[in-house]
């Protein structure tokens, strides 16, 4: 195959870079195919499976397992509540972040600095901890924000948390734990926005408001995709909060309340993984489908960055 | 990654004169914009407050004093006795798997990642780009949707029920190798790495004498992603674990609140975990965090944890 000596040697040695490049990124190719895609095409190849003596039969049931899963007479109330939980929780958290980034951001300082920082921290509540705090805050009786919640004419902590309110209350969970690392990051973007454009907005007449509104909301607006997007993927995988707090029994809440509770509830309620995969891997491809909604459509993550 | 930090770093040096963006809000402006910060300051301040002033009260203080009134540093004592003594003291056994869990993802993951994210940066070989594709995607998919497949997968391969089957999914670690890479193709002297492999170096020793070495701060930023989301790690571990034995802090809190009456105050049990010995239990999980958060604020605002908040 070799013809010459000297035509070997560069060969050779490309040959043992591109050796190294794969050992290199073997253990983590391993995992990723373990961890990262082989649990999506399980989930497929359950999904068609039947369980005959407790191990799954491989493309047996055809189209079974989808429709009990799709038929399910929970199935549509699951996407209900989800819906309307992303149609409150989206524009919240968006223009939520936005604004008090901007807000942040109309003067450096120590006060601002100081804003930013208890906003942050709630971020470190989450899962089980933010559902504990939840059930805390909304009860009347024990509430940090007790008056606010009798001048509202609320005296149990089942008149807070009911089955109608679950969106908004949700909403306003989420918000709490999860803006402060969102304000961070617009909070980090408009910092990069160059000083000689907001210097010339200001020569040219723009007083603040005028300047967050028309000259830096327009140059984050990559982030408020990303962020729209990130949020509906994340949303839409709802699972620790009703979960918990139905089983605390702090309020009676219907259950399953979200779609992974229902897969969660066919794999450990009734013992149907065929069903469950058929959930999960609807749920895999709304997350699929996100992220690449994020790769096509904003510019954040670089492919290339080597040989940018 | 480092421009990114000195972008950030430069910002304070700006004369003080020079406070352009003050311009044009006026004395109303400027009072409005501090109203309403100081307001969510309150929203997102008071109940974390709460929590860390709940565990000084007894069940009827919580209920009867002002929601913000301390008891006493002793009742603490009393809550940290009912809580280490509950079930056989089976939450100090939480706490050691969590960080058992945790720094176990942490160094499996750092070993994978760091070479990972510099074989993708500095080497060029068949399946590169479609690795980073591959990448990104997984690390933006938010991960409670792989929890239920990975347990069905598990389960497959009788892996679920063990402490492997929190620490291996969660020692795999995407956004880390993003990061890794990013950080490498973008702060990596490429004439160095060319000098030295003339000089005889092979790959293996370029990346142990140069790369690993200027890694310091990608070290701290990776560190903190991975342990903040492992700290925390709930639905996974709720999922995979079975015997309680096996629980870390977060399932193990779970268990508190919902297997015991402390969040139902109409079921009276003699059972001595109430409110302030859960909150206690919770703040376990806040403080290291939060304590963490305080340290490495600086990350995110310098822009490079772009994507670290998916749920």
């Amino acid at each position: 195959m070799v013809k010459t000596v000297a035509a070997a040697r560069p060969r050779a040695r490309g040959r043992a870079r591109i050796q190294a490049g794969h050992l290199f990124v073997l253990p983590y190719a391993l995992l990723l195919l373990a961890f990262g895609i082989g649990p999506g095409i399980y989930a497929f190849c359950l999904s068609f499976a039947t369980f005959a003596e407790g191990r799954p039969q491989f493309f047996q049931a055809g189209l079974a397992n989808y429709v009990t899963a799709y038929t399910d007479f929970r199935f549509a109330g699951v996407f209900r509540n989800v819906a309307l939980f992303l149609l409150i929780s989206l524009p919240v958290g968006v223009i939520g972040v936005v604004v008090i980034a901007l807000l942040l951001h109309m003067r450096e300082g120590s006060f601002g600095t100081a804003m930013r920082t208890i906003y942050f921290l709630p971020g470190a509540v989450a899962g089980p901890t933010a559902v504990l705090l939840a059930i805390f805050v909304f009860d009347p009786n024990i509430s940090p924000f007790q008056s606010l919640l009798q001048a509202m004419g609320y005296e149990v902590v089942s008149d807070v948390i009911r089955p109608r309110s679950l969106p908004l209350l949700f909403t306003l969970l989420g918000f709490f734990a999860g803006a402060g690392g969102w304000i961070a990051i617009f909070y980090g973007a408009l910092n990069s926005i160059s000083q000689e454009v907001l210097e010339a907005a200001t020569m040219d007449g723009c007083n603040a408001w005028q300047s967050a509104w028309f000259i830096k909301l327009p140059l984050i607006r990559p982030y408020v995709a990303y962020m729209l997007i990130l949020t509906f993927a994340g949303n839409v995988q709802l699972f620790a909060e009703p979960q918990l707090i139905a089983a605390a029994g702090a309020a009676p809440i219907p259950q399953p309340w979200s779609p992974n509770q229902l897969g969660y509830e066919f794999a450990f309620g009734l013992g149907n993984f065929g069903a469950s995969a058929a959930i999960s891997l609807l749920m895999l491809l709304i997350g699929l489908a996100g992220a690449l909604l994020v790769l096509r459509a904003t510019t954040i993550f670089r492919v290339d960055a080597a040989e940018a | 990654m480092r421009h990114a930090a000195k972008t950030h770093a430069s910002a304070p040096a700006r004369p003080r004169g020079s406070r352009l963006r003050t311009n044009g809000l006026g004395p109303l402006g400027a009072a409005i914009r501090v109203v309403l910060l100081l307001l969510l300051a309150v929203f997102f301040g008071l109940p974390l407050l709460w929590l860390l002033l709940a565990p000084t009260k007894t069940n009827t203080q919580l209920t009867d004093w002002m929601p913000l009134a301390f008891g006493s540093f002793a009742r603490v004592g009393e809550a940290w006795k009912n809580l280490t003594d509950f079930s056989d003291g089976v939450v100090l056994r939480w706490g050691l798997n969590s960080i058992f869990y945790t720094f176990g993802s942490l160094l499996l993951g750092l070993a994978v990642t760091l070479p990972a994210g510099y074989g993708l940066a500095t080497l060029r070989f068949a399946g590169r780009r479609t690795l980073i594709w591959l990448t990104l995607i997984t690390m933006i998919i938010p991960s409670s949707a792989l929890v239920l497949p990975l347990f069905l997968e598990l389960s497959y391969v009788r892996l679920a029920n063990t402490p492997w089957s929190v620490i291996l999914p969660a020692a795999f670690f995407p956004f880390g190798v993003y990061l890794a890479y990013i950080y490498y193709a973008t702060s990596l002297p490429n004439d160095l790495l060319a000098a030295a492999r003339i000089d005889g170096c092979n790959e293996w020793q370029l990346f142990t004498n140069i790369g690993l070495p200027l890694s310091r701060a990608l070290l701290g930023l990776l560190t903190f992603v991975s342990f903040t989301a492992n700290w925390n790690n709930y639905f996974l571990p709720y999922v995979m674990l079975n015997n309680s034995r096996l629980f870390n802090l977060p399932v193990g809190l779970q268990v508190l609140m919902t297997g015991t009456s402390a969040l139902r105050p109409t079921f009276a049990t003699d059972l001595p975990i109430r409110r302030a010995e859960v909150a206690l239990a919770g703040l376990l999980l806040v403080v290291p965090v939060a304590l963490v958060f305080l340290y490495s604020q600086r990350f995110v605002v310098s822009g490079a944890l772009t994507g670290a908040t998916k749920e």
